[in-house]
């Protein structure tokens, strides 16, 4: 199993040009926080398909070879549709990073029309919200750990720390499929960050602004103790998709 | 025909209400303001734009002085940073303008205020704003939902006059509340408040940190003491120590005094006392109606009262929250400190202090009795005295300083292990024969606060009680001799306190 998976993986990483390499995560149930049945306080586990996912966050050298192969998306000619004026803001020139920031530290204020644009040219895509969920509730040892209060202590720790100082390089300890940096790093964009509050039927969910402000959010969460997961579907859901900030970067998926 | 109107008014109204949850309690109000056809509504804003003055806690804006109804524009940032909540104790803070509470605000009624809401770009997360004097679905919160590194804007008339409370209201909202995300906006009525000497603005919070109350270093939020309501500190103005010492606010004798007091919560209610003063009047809840003669005030979570009196006896008046175990263990003390000459027909000091026999007072005044009668024959021993002191410390030093010697930290100084106390035996037999008023530095903190003299004590109390705390509580040992005290009171006599 093992050995196929291994395979399968090589055989993807040679397909890309970047050989950015990718971990494959198996077809499971899964419980997400946003209600996925019809009625929204109650658990209704999904299937989510194999996939494969990037290992680390897309690193900010990564993302200048991209600019360098497509100069569209240089933040001098990025069309302003697709990019506000924070897109890599801090690089130096339109070819250079910000030398203070290490290449291998994940890029940061991309929007997620770039981010899209870069996936796309290395075969893959952005991860949905529940592909990103799913990989994001493992620990280093569990593909589940939510339920763990010191597994979601560590996670708020690093949410309520401003960001000072340089981001730094991707690499933290892998979870149990083999990616990193899922937490404790940046946020990443989902495909479908701005429709995350409305589920199949969006009829049965009453108001999608009522998320974003009062004690409103409790009334669409399975998991109400689950803060972590929330304040980045806050995140997430304060953007549009021509928006960067300075701890926002993404990652892609393949179809395993 | 116009009840039905009425009642479906009410049952949209409550429909609403359901939907917004707690924080948008104006919603009733406002259909109460619709029926009178929009009081307060002045109409377009005239004159050119002004931009509000915003300021830091305890500082409250001047008065708009103005006899017409603007366009004010409100610019304020959120910042999220690490500040101080307790001495050595770091804390990170999500907060509007940079302070907690966050800035006042200050409008008139029917301004209309073009509000701009910047989130700093080092922000991790998202912010919005409710402020409670707006009338509208999530008092802006929905068309304030900013990312970091960006602006939202929107309008609003301020239709009701009052001080009202604003909040963050981004999911997790306890969480960003738990941060510091409040402050106040007062909306003067159209003719202004009557004028007074001093404003301020305090407001309270509770906070909840992983560690315990003090334990040093950076300390994170705990989301599981915040859902169970127990907080590790309950603070006014965001930190221990904001209010007291040099920070205290102040006031002096004879003036007029108005504190705007809120509550951010995110979980308690306030018991706001001011120790030995009488409210002469409260706007309770902050709203139109005034109670005079209040001792203690209720301030619900989200909510704000106007407190106002006058200043009538010199001395440091202590804002708690009445709940006292968040005075005294959690940290919701400030300072208010009023200067200026005694009255001694409205407050005489202490009249008397004597040794009330009650049934457990035996062996206490026998130790007091043995070191007189040793004394008288020459015997006094060591032992004879510190047990005297004791007993006497325990009637008379131990309300401020504490029966364990530990003092109230920023408040009263401690002492126990007191370098200040080592550093000098006969300076403290002068601070308790005259008292001591002004700064001074023990065991690394600063106390800015005033001790009375002690001019109830005899000196062969005096020595006692010195002895007693020079063998307690790992100070130095050593003694005080009646003799000591006799001398310092006869030198105080002959040059008076002028080298001080």
């Amino acid at each position: 199993m093992n050995r196929l998976a291994a395979f399968v993986l090589a055989v993807l990483c040679c397909v890309s040009a970047a050989a950015a390499e990718y971990v494959a995560l198996p077809a499971g149930r899964f419980e997400s926080v946003l209600p996925q049945g019809s009625v929204p306080t109650v658990s209704t586990p999904v299937d989510v398909p194999a996939f494969a996912l990037r290992k680390t966050p897309v690193t900010l050298g990564e993302f200048l070879e991209f600019v360098s192969a497509h100069p569209e998306w240089r933040r001098d000619q990025v069309p302003a549709l697709f990019a506000d004026k924070r897109y890599l803001y801090d690089w130096s020139s339109t070819l250079q990073p910000n030398p203070a920031a290490s290449l291998q530290s994940p890029v940061v204020n991309v929007s997620w029309f770039a981010a899209r644009a870069f996936c796309e040219s290395e075969g893959a895509r952005l991860p949905t919200w529940i592909e990103w969920e799913y990989a994001a509730a493992a620990d280093e040892s569990r593909t589940d750990a939510r339920s763990d209060p010191a597994w979601r202590r560590r996670i708020l720790a690093w949410y309520e720390r401003p960001t000072t100082a340089q981001i730094a390089a991707v690499g933290s300890a892998l979870n149990v499929y083999g990616a990193s940096d899922l937490h404790g790093l940046i946020w990443e964009w989902v495909d479908d960050f701005n429709a995350l509050f409305i589920a199949g039927d969006s009829r049965t969910q009453g108001d999608p602004d009522l998320l974003k402000f009062c004690g409103a959010g409790a009334i669409s969460i399975v998991d109400r103790d689950s803060y972590a997961v929330l304040m980045r579907i806050a995140l997430l859901s304060s953007l549009r998709a021509a928006d960067t900030t300075g701890t926002l970067g993404f990652r892609c998926v393949r179809p395993d | 025909m116009k009840t039905t109107a009425v009642s479906s008014l009410c049952r949209r109204v409550r429909i609403v209400a359901l939907l917004a949850g707690l924080c948008c309690p104006l919603i009733a109000f406002a259909a109460a303001t619709k029926a009178e056809k929009l009081a307060g509504d002045a109409g377009p804003p005239r004159g050119a734009a002004i931009h509000a003055v915003l300021t830091s806690p305890p500082n409250v804006p001047p008065p708009t002085n103005r006899n017409y109804a603007a366009k004010v524009i409100v610019e304020l940032e959120v910042v999220e940073k690490e500040m101080q909540i307790s001495e050595g104790v770091n804390y990170t803070f999500w907060t509007f303008g940079g302070s907690v509470p966050g800035s006042f605000i200050r409008v008139r009624q029917g301004d209309t205020v073009e509000f701009h809401l910047k989130n700093h770009p080092s922000s991790k997360m998202p912010h919005n704003i409710d402020l409670h004097g707006v009338t509208g679905p999530g008092g802006g919160a929905a068309s304030s939902f900013t990312a970091p590194g960006h602006e939202s804007q929107f309008t609003f008339k301020a239709l009701n006059e009052g001080i009202y409370v604003y909040h963050c209201a981004t999911a997790p909202v306890g969480m960003h509340v738990a941060n510091g995300m409040y402050g106040l906006i007062l909306v003067e009525p159209p003719e202004g408040l009557p004028k007074v000497d001093h404003e301020y603005y305090v407001m309270q919070g509770d906070f909840y940190t992983a560690g315990k109350y003090r334990e040093k270093g950076n300390q994170s939020f705990d989301m599981e003491k915040a859902i169970d309501e127990r907080p590790t500190y309950v603070l006014f103005n965001g930190a221990e120590g904001a209010l007291t010492g040099d920070k205290a606010i102040t006031a002096k004798v004879g003036e007029s005094v108005r504190i705007y007091v809120g509550n951010g919560g995110p979980n308690l209610v306030s018991s706001f006392h001011v120790i030995g003063a009488i409210f002469d009047q409260v706007r309770y809840e902050g709203g139109s109606n005034v109670q005079k003669n209040v001792q203690t005030t209720l301030i619900p979570a989200g909510g704000a009262v106007v407190v106002k009196f006058t200043a009538k006896v010199p001395g440091s008046y202590v804002l708690v929250d009445h709940s006292i175990f968040r005075a005294f263990n959690k940290g919701a003390v400030a300072i208010l400190k009023v200067n200026g000459p005694e009255d001694k027909s409205i407050y005489s000091g202490k009249e008397l202090d004597a040794v009330y026999l009650g049934d457990r007072a035996g062996p206490n005044l026998a130790a007091v009795t043995k070191a007189t009668q040793s004394e008288a024959k020459g015997t006094l021993s060591l032992d004879d005295q510190v047990h005297a002191g004791q007993a006497l410390f325990a009637g008379t030093c131990s309300v401020c300083h504490q029966a364990n010697g530990a003092g109230l930290p920023g408040v009263f100084p401690p002492l126990a292990k007191s370098d200040f106390l080592a550093a000098d035996v006969s300076r403290a037999t002068g601070i308790v024969l005259r008292g001591l008023t002004g700064k001074v530095a023990v065991n690394g903190q600063e106390y800015n606060s005033v001790m009375p003299p002690m001019q109830q004590l005899t000196d062969d109390e005096i020595a006692n009680i010195l002895t007693y705390v020079l063998n307690s509580w790992g100070n130095p040992g050593g003694r005080v001799s009646t003799e000591d005290v006799k001398k310092q009171r006869s030198s105080a006599a002959a040059a008076p306190p002028s080298g001080h």
